[in-house]
C-alpha cells in the first residue's frame, strides 16, 4: 500500500474494534486486540497489494490477534480461592449504556463469531465459514440467529429494519 | 459502466447496513482517541512510525506538520490539501503515516512562538528528504538569512555560488517542503515585490510584517 496508514485505522478503527469486542467481550482484551492488530498491520502495510480490501484483511488480521489475546489470557491465570473485587460494569454513563456487548458476548459461540466476522467484519459467510468451521449455509444461519436474538433483547421496535430476509 | 448498476446498489445497500450496525452496536464516544494516542506511543517504540504528523492553528491558518525519526520533513499551508501532502508523504517517504502529536510537540510549541515574536531562529532538527539537488542547497541556504531581514532571487543565486541560477532559485522557494520554518517567505523580487508563495501572499505578506514588527 501506498496510502497513508492513518486512513485504514480511521476508516476501520471502529469495525475493528467492534470485531475485536464481539470476540473477546468489552474491555481491556478487546483494547489489547485492537492495538496489536494495528501494529501488526502497520508492520506489513507497505508490503499490502494495492486492491486488497483493506477491511477484510484487518478483520483476519483482527482474529489472528484475538486468538493471541485469548491464549495470553489462558496463561496468566492465576487460581486463587478468594475471588477480587471487580469494578460494576452497570450503570457507567456513556458505556455500553443498552448493555448490547455484554448481550454479544452471552451468545453461544458459533452465533457471536458469525456475527462478529459477517456482520461487524463484513465477511461473506463462506469466508466466515472457513474461520469457524461448518457450511456458508450453516454460518448464515447462526448469524441471523445470532442478529435475531440481539435484536430481541433491546432496541425492540428501534432498530427493526435489517436486512431483508 | 454506470452508477445505478446493480453492484452499485447492492453498494449502497451495504453502507446502509453498515449504519445500522454502527447504531446497534455503540461505541462509547473518546474510545477511538484513547486507542488511537496509545497506537501512536506503541508505533513509535517498535520503530514502525515512520511518518507523524499533527496539525496547528496559526496566524496564517492551519498547518500540517510532519515528522520521521530524523526531524521535521514538512510544513504545509491548507491550501496545499493536507490529504494529498499526507499521500505525497506516504508515496516519498513510508507509507506507514500515522497522526502522532507528540512527536511534533516541540515543533508547534517553537512555531508558535515565532507567532508570538518571541523566538527569531529555528532549533529543530530537519529532514531534507522532499527535496534534492540545487533546491536542496537553497533551502539549507534559506536559514542563513537573517530574521526581519529579507535577499532576492538574485543574491541567493549568489550566495548559493551560482549567479545565473535566478530562476532555480525561485522553483526552490517555490517548492520549499518547510516553510515558515525554513524561511523562503524572507526572499523577494529584486525590486522589492513579493514574488511567488506556497502559502498564498497573504500569508507571505504575515509573516513579513511580523518580523518587522519586532
Amino acid at each position: 500500500m501506498k496510502h497513508p496508514f492513518e486512513q485504514a485505522v480511521k476508516r476501520h478503527g471502529e469495525t475493528v474494534l467492534r470485531v475485536c469486542r464481539a470476540v473477546l467481550g468489552p474491555g481491556a482484551d478487546a483494547d489489547d486486540a485492537w492495538s496489536e492488530t494495528f501494529l501488526a498491520a502497520l508492520k506489513s502495510w507497505p508490503d499490502l497489494p494495492e486492491d486488497t480490501n483493506v477491511e477484510a484483511w484487518l478483520v483476519r488480521v483482527a482474529r489472528r490477534k484475538a486468538i493471541d489475546v485469548t491464549r495470553a489470557r489462558a496463561r496468566r491465570a492465576i487460581p486463587s480461592d478468594s475471588l477480587p473485587e471487580q469494578v460494576s460494569t452497570l450503570g457507567i454513563p456513556g458505556r455500553d449504556e443498552y448493555g448490547v456487548w455484554a448481550a454479544v458476548a452471552v451468545l453461544p459461540e458459533r452465533q457471536r463469531l458469525a456475527v462478529a466476522y459477517h456482520y461487524l467484519g463484513g465477511l461473506p459467510h463462506a469466508e466466515t465459514a472457513e474461520i469457524i468451521g461448518g457450511s456458508p449455509d450453516a454460518v448464515r444461519r447462526a448469524a441471523a440467529d445470532g442478529m435475531k436474538t440481539l435484536r430481541q433483547i433491546y432496541h425492540s421496535g428501534e432498530h427493526t429494519k435489517g436486512a431483508p430476509r | 459502466m454506470s452508477d445505478i448498476t446493480p453492484s452499485g446498489l447492492n453498494l449502497a445497500a451495504d453502507r446502509n447496513q453498515g449504519a445500522e450496525h454502527a447504531a446497534l452496536f455503540p461505541i462509547e464516544p473518546g474510545t477511538m482517541t484513547d486507542l488511537h494516542t496509545r497506537l501512536a506511543a506503541i508505533a513509535g517504540e517498535h520503530g514502525l512510525l515512520d511518518v507523524a504528523y499533527r496539525t496547528i492553528d496559526t496566524p496564517v491558518g492551519p498547518l500540517l506538520l510532519a515528522a520521521t525519526e530524523k526531524g521535521l520533513v514538512r510544513v504545509a499551508f491548507e491550501r496545499e490539501g493536507f490529504d494529498t501532502v499526507l499521500e505525497t508523504l506516504a508515496k516519498k517517504i513510508s507509507p506507514r503515516v500515522l497522526e502522532a502529536p507528540r512527536r511534533l510537540d516541540a515543533v508547534a510549541e517553537e512555531i508558535e512562538e515565532y507567532f508570538a515574536g518571541t523566538r527569531h531562529a529555528f532549533d529543530l532538527p530537519l529532514d531534507y528528504a522532499m527535496s534534492s539537488g540545487f533546491r536542496q542547497i537553497v533551502q539549507r541556504y534559506l536559514p542563513h538569512i537573517g530574521y526581519g531581514r529579507t535577499e532576492s532571487y538574485k543574491e541567493v543565486a549568489e550566495h548559493v555560488g551560482n549567479p545565473k541560477a535566478v530562476r532555480a532559485v525561485g522553483t526552490a522557494c517555490a517548492t520549499n517542503p518547510l516553510p515558515v520554518v525554513v524561511p523562503c517567505h524572507r526572499v523577494l523580487r529584486t525590486d522589492g515585490s513579493l514574488g511567488g508563495y506556497i502559502g498564498g501572499l497573504d500569508a507571505k505578506t504575515t509573516l513579513l510584517t511580523l518580523e518587522k514588527a519586532a
